[in-house]
């Protein structure tokens, strides 16, 4: 019988398979959770049950041929994509299989600045060179947006030789770039179009949404399923088009991915993509609604600025996601960061994250319209409580990097570390970011100004938490020597 | 045939009443609706499952959320009333002719219907031209209001539910917001003996304190919430609720009650000393 996406091959493979009362001499050795009764207790049988290692009745990630293989062609199906794969590694490791594939040591890649780490991690992974584009920044917000065409024009006439361009498809904010025009732009000088969709798993199933990456013509995507798709942490897709040799990305996947993937996360895909694929519109019909309305409460309330398609600009704001909330908080003389705090210190609320100027709520089917309430109704408490005058505020998010050395060499690179304040001039080998939203405010081959210093303080003195330096209190970074 | 309702106090502590006949049962876009009638509490209103009045006793916990604040208050003309969709609140406030406006906020429509239906008791007052009704959830209503009340009854199911929101900090921050300078707002505590009862009742008095200047406790004994001994809260912004208490004042009101009367509301705020002991924890 054909398989439609009202099926779901692993999940229905594991209910056949717990009833089949296989008796495990394999791993894992929890058996069943039998011998770990705390962590069964904690996390419950059923769970416990169907956390198995791969087998024939199960299929292997590594080398899928039979109900994984059934899963990853209706994934493909309900994505519109050639082919897919079920990721265990987060989107980070659908990221770097992307460039991965694309590049290899020395090959140039064309990308906005304001990519997550995983983007990054790979260059220094493949040796791969970055060609900067710096991303158009709304000053007001003090947030990076989209690509400008004709700066990626520019970059691809600049560099000819590049293989690829990645695209943020939205960024953390919800701001898109004109991904069709730069995927005929890409493919017009032979060069390969990455969609990080880490944050637009929706564009594929709800109505009304920017376009999807696969449906622009693109080559390659990640779409994060845990993120508005319903599935557990760290589960993912990785979508390829007809031009891509999916059997070599495989190979590239198998370089860094777990040879014992977790069935909790097949199965969490496996289920997140039926229920999506056969409910999906109504589903983020709801979610869109819910951000809407809390999007005119908080206007309401005054101070706060949640923006929307009013961003939109034809070029770097080619397009706006409305599921997200992104809310400017400056005007009330709070940092995003201070509100992002005060939410969950003072009101048990907690968001996605909060930055210099602006906190990011993330509205789901998940959510209830009292919970809703709540948020808005603690955001007008702040402002209450807590407003001030919204002089004096630091506002710009986004200084565009001086790149002096590639990510891989300035990595490996011998290197000394130097308090912050005497770094400045030197370059970078390791990154600084905020996370949430894990973009870099350095990455390893940087120049380091005083700019990006004064920065970090800033960030620091307003309660961000910042990550990935050598000295866990960020007072020292390793330059290059 | 013994047909009984059973409510879950605790995993371990189940309170039962024979029931002699079911009167209405739905579902609105909130919650499950019940009403049955009994032999010994006579008729009673359920949501989710979970008592919210008696014939029987509603009118302790009526009197008790109400006469306190409004005796306290020298001078109650505007009154937002949140939740109390049976009714109860409002029949007891109809009975101050000082006051100007009733303002009552329910988050469920159907409650009301319901109420004005079969629960003739409590539901008996809804016509009178002081009363205004919003169907509405009490959290965002609230929200918009500013200098506007001088008692607020807030008089919500439990803390989880669709009541939720109505012990959040915000919620009491923006009650706080919308009372005038010398504004009250009382509470449903919930109680202080099971556990996880005495958690939630921890939990939304630290929220209080934080909000307002004044805040104290005081209890009732109400038989069929669980344990029988219920707590409410007392929030102001001015007034003590025994330092500025008139009872002369109040009983030359010729208000007729069954429960309340001034030397027990002087009473009511002297608490267990294990109950003193909870709320000093969070104070």
């Amino acid at each position: 019988m054909a398989l439609s996406q009202v099926n779901a091959p692993i999940y229905e493979a594991l209910r056949k398979f717990r009833k089949m009362r296989i008796v495990p001499f394999d791993v894992p050795g929890h058996k069943r959770g039998r011998g770990n009764m705390e962590l069964t207790e904690f996390l419950g049988e059923d769970c416990m049950n169907v956390d198995v290692n791969s087998m024939k009745p199960l299929d292997n990630l590594c080398h899928p041929v039979s109900v994984i293989k059934d899963a990853e062609e209706l994934a493909a199906q309900a994505f519109g994509a050639a082919n897919a794969f079920f990721m265990v590694g987060g989107t980070t490791s659908a990221v770097q299989s992307m460039i991965m594939y694309a590049c290899k040591g020395g090959d140039k890649i064309i990308m906005p600045r304001n990519v997550h780490r995983s983007a990054i991690n790979a260059l220094i992974l493949c040796d791969a060179v970055p060609v900067y584009v710096n991303p158009d920044v709304n000053k007001e917000l003090g947030i990076a947006l989209g690509m400008s065409v004709t700066q990626v024009e520019q970059a691809i006439k600049e560099n000819p030789d590049a293989k690829a361009i990645l695209v943020n498809n939205p960024t953390y904010y919800g701001i898109c770039s004109d991904l069709k025009k730069i995927t005929e732009l890409a493919h017009a000088h032979g060069m390969l179009v990455l969609a990080d969709e880490a944050h637009g798993t929706h564009f594929y199933f709800g109505e009304n949404f920017p376009v999807s990456a696969m449906a622009a013509g693109a080559d390659l995507a990640s779409a994060s399923m845990h993120k508005s798709g319903g599935s557990l942490t760290q589960s993912s897709f990785l979508l390829m088009s007809e031009r891509i040799n999916s059997d070599y990305m495989r190979q590239i996947v198998n370089l860094t991915q777990t040879t014992s993937a977790s069935y909790l996360l097949l199965s969490s895909l496996d289920i997140s993509r039926k229920r999506l694929a056969l409910s999906g519109r109504e589903i983020f019909a709801e979610t869109v609604e819910m951000a809407e309305y809390a999007r005119a409460e908080i206007n309401s309330i005054g101070g706060y600025y949640a923006y929307s398609k009013e961003l939109v600009n034809g070029d770097s704001v080619y397009d706006f996601d409305v599921s997200k909330l992104s809310v400017y908080t400056l005007p009330i003389g709070l940092a995003g960061i201070e509100v992002y705090d005060l939410l969950r210190d003072e009101y048990d609320i907690q968001i996605e994250f909060g930055d210099i100027g602006n906190i990011l709520a993330y509205i789901s089917v998940g959510d209830r319209k009292r919970d809703i309430e709540r948020l808005i109704s603690a955001l007008s408490e702040i402002k209450r409580r807590f407003g001030k005058s919204g002089t004096g505020m630091l506002t710009h998010e986004y200084i565009n990097p001086i790149v002096s050395e590639s990510p891989r060499r300035a990595f490996y690179a011998e290197k000394r570390s130097l308090p912050l304040d005497e770094a400045v001039g030197h370059v970078c080998s390791e990154f600084v970011m905020c996370y949430p939203p894990g973009i870099p405010i350095l990455a390893p081959g940087e120049l380091i100004t005083h700019e990006i210093i004064e920065y970090i303080k800033y960030a620091k003195e307003k309660g961000c938490s910042m990550t990935d330096t050598e000295d866990i209190n960020i007072e020292r970074l390793n330059i290059i020597v | 045939m013994e047909l009984w309702f059973t409510e879950r106090h605790t995993p371990n502590v189940k309170f039962s009443i024979k029931v002699d006949r079911q009167i209405y049962s739905g579902h609105s876009e909130f919650q499950r609706i019940d009403v049955f009638d009994s032999k010994e509490f006579g008729r009673f209103l359920t949501l989710d499952g979970y008592m919210m009045l008696t014939e029987k006793d509603e009118f302790i916990y009526h009197e008790m959320i109400t006469h306190v604040p409004m005796s306290v208050h020298p001078n109650p003309k505007n009154i937002l009333v949140i939740g109390a969709g049976d009714g109860g609140v409002v029949r007891e406030l109809t009975r101050y002719p000082q006051v100007e406006s009733i303002d009552l906020v329910e988050i469920d429509e159907l409650v009301v219907e319901v109420s004005k239906k079969y629960l003739p008791t409590t539901a008996c007052r809804f016509d009178d031209p002081r009363v205004h009704i919003f169907y509405e959830d009490g959290v965002k209503f609230i929200r918009r209001c500013e200098n506007k009340y001088d008692v607020i009854i807030v008089d919500s199911t439990d803390p989880f539910g669709p009541g939720e929101g109505l012990f959040t900090k915000e919620f009491y921050g923006s009650c706080f917001k919308a009372l005038h300078e010398d504004g009250i707002m009382v509470n449903q505590h919930e109680s202080p003996f099971y556990d996880e009862d005495a958690a939630a009742m921890q939990r939304s008095h630290k929220r209080i304190v934080e909000s307002f200047p004044i805040s104290k406790v005081y209890q009732a004994h109400i038989p069929t919430y669980p344990s029988g001994h219920w707590l409410f809260g007392f929030a102001s912004k001015k007034y003590h609720p025994k330092d500025d208490y008139n009872g002369t004042k109040w009983s030359m009101l010729g208000i007729n009650t069954r429960y309340y009367n001034p030397r027990l509301h002087a009473g009511a705020f002297a608490l267990p000393n294990y109950v003193e002991e909870l709320l000093k924890d969070v104070e």
